[in-house]
């Protein structure tokens, strides 16, 4: 990669309208947060360098700047995602994730929520929030939901999340109030698990 | 985005809403906090506004940090549209973000309080967004910080049923009829601000997220749409809301809150909505009280052009 190329790819593909781009994003995952499960719509038109989807971008760009430390899952530690952020949002990029107050990640490089920071008993805010890259919101293992925000209970069938997810997630949700939230991305799409969420297996329901 | 690109060519949009974009992005992130603990008051940089403390800084934060231009606002204060605080909460956000306003509780999309949950049942698009002087439902129990904390995080509540008990053993009944204290989600006690307790069972698995911002105190809290919320009370005890005598003096409404208005020094006084949108709307539709009579309309502009003359 030459240096040009490094330098435009930096400072492109941001917001084109940042103030009302972000407020549209931050409103999609206000949202998403107030109804876990319920699918949203970031803007769409973000290009940040691969392997960043767009909509790890959007929200990046809505909520990270200085005061946010973020942490990367391995695969995004490139030079170009590292100029980008720097550019864009300039947090501070950290390599342990305990002292992130967002990490992203694809579902596949799916960080251990036990890694990220779950708050303190007295400030549980001060929380990471973990933004996960999926496949697809639909065609993976089916999941019951139920929690503030939820009438009753809902499904839902995120694809691409590790096997080893809803025992993490339970765990997580043992630590109530603290944890770490949770924040699906397909494409230009958002899905909010916040910490107050339960997950559990539909099969395992139905057995029971 | 076409009508965000044509909106900020009409105005410089850096400042939309007021509030510079980081000051947004950290109001924002408390936001998305708050939500992910129901009840749990969320510190933040509380900001300076053009406006004093107690006017309702932290709730113009709150929606100057979620408002876009597609909103449409609605603003009371005491349940009615045309106090100075709603009016000129209203005048500012139409100032500073240029967004349509309304006085209609169903057309609005965000709608800020001072101390009142509208009559009308809210909808599943709407944010209700309170004004809160004092989050903190132990302080005047408990007046240091550090210790309030301690008990919000060890869930250690017995102090408010203390009081509530109190209550009971000097007036014979619980006698908070304001800020009643609430349990939400099972987990965190709160104080809904300054509502009557009239309109705490509102806030129970209501379909809108409910924001709380706090300007002076620099907190924020929420409750999500479909959450249980509990007035606290005892067995023998219930919660009991208020019970008015009398229906609304204009639109005869019953089972409202009612406000109530001195006519004059002779003891005359006369009971109507505190809910001015839902009142009007009431009238407008046929309903007529024991005061609303056409006559005393009429009786009255004569009166005022009498004066004018």
């Amino acid at each position: 990669m030459t240096m040009a190329q490094f330098d435009t790819q930096a400072v492109s593909g941001g917001f084109t309208d940042p103030v009302f781009e972000a407020q549209a994003a931050f409103r999609a995952l206000m949202d998403a947060s107030a109804r876990p499960g319920t699918i949203h719509d970031l803007p769409a038109g973000l290009a940040p360098p691969a392997p960043l989807g767009a909509g790890s971008g959007a929200v990046m760009l809505a909520l990270c700047d200085p005061d946010t430390p973020v942490w990367l899952a391995e695969a995004l530690r490139g030079e170009a995602v590292s100029a980008w952020i720097a550019f864009q949002c300039g947090a501070p990029i950290v390599g342990d994730g305990a002292s992130a107050a967002f990490a992203f990640a694809a579902a596949n490089d799916m960080p251990a929520l036990s890694a990220l920071s779950a708050g303190t008993q007295e400030y549980p805010d001060r929380a990471t929030t973990l933004v996960v890259e999926v496949e697809a919101f639909e065609g993976g293992e089916e999941i019951m939901i139920e929690g503030p925000g939820i009438l009753g209970r809902s499904r839902i069938a995120p694809m691409g999340l590790p096997h080893s997810f809803l025992n993490e997630r339970a765990g997580n949700r043992a630590l109530f109030p603290r944890g770490v939230d949770v924040v699906l991305v397909c494409g230009s799409r958002v899905m909010a698990l916040p910490r107050s969420t339960v997950l559990s297996r539909k099969s395992e329901q139905e057995a029971n | 985005m076409s009508a965000s690109t044509g909106m900020s060519q009409d105005l410089a949009s850096y400042n939309f809403a007021y509030l510079d974009e980081q000051t947004k992005r950290m109001i924002r992130r408390a936001i998305l906090k708050a939500i992910a603990i129901p009840g749990y008051q969320v510190p933040f940089a509380s900001r300076e506004m053009p406006m004093p403390y107690g006017w309702g800084t932290g709730g113009v934060q709150v929606t100057a940090s979620i408002i876009g231009p597609d909103d449409t606002l609605k603003v009371i204060d005491q349940g009615a549209d045309d106090t100075t605080n709603a009016v000129s909460i209203r005048a500012f956000f139409q100032k500073v973000a240029n967004v349509a306003v309304t006085t209609r509780t169903r057309d609005a999309s965000i709608i800020q309080t001072r101390h009142r949950i509208p009559e009308e049942k809210l909808t599943e698009g709407q944010v209700l967004v309170y004004q809160v002087p004092i989050p903190e439902p132990l302080r005047f129990l408990e007046p240091r910080e550090t210790e309030t904390r301690k008990m919000h995080a060890l869930e250690e509540y017995g102090l408010m049923h203390v009081k509530l008990y109190e209550d009971i053993a000097r007036h014979g009944h619980i006698a908070t009829t304001y800020a009643y204290p609430v349990l939400v989600a099972g987990r965190y006690v709160m104080d809904p601000s300054p509502t009557p307790k009239f309109d705490n069972p509102k806030m129970d698995m209501s379909e809108a997220l409910q924001l709380f911002g706090a300007g002076r105190e620099k907190r924020i809290y929420a409750i999500p749409p479909h959450t249980k919320v509990v007035s606290l009370d005892f067995e023998d005890h219930p919660f009991e809301i208020q019970h008015f005598d009398e229906p609304c003096a204009l639109c005869a409404a019953e089972g409202v809150y009612l406000d109530e208005v001195i006519l004059d020094d002779r003891g005359g006084r006369m009971f109507v909505c505190s809910d001015t949108d839902h009142c009007e709307e009431r009238r407008a539709a046929g309903h007529r009280g024991r005061l609303s009579a056409e006559e005393a309309y009429t009786g009255r502009e004569d009166a005022i052009r009498e004066t004018a003359r």
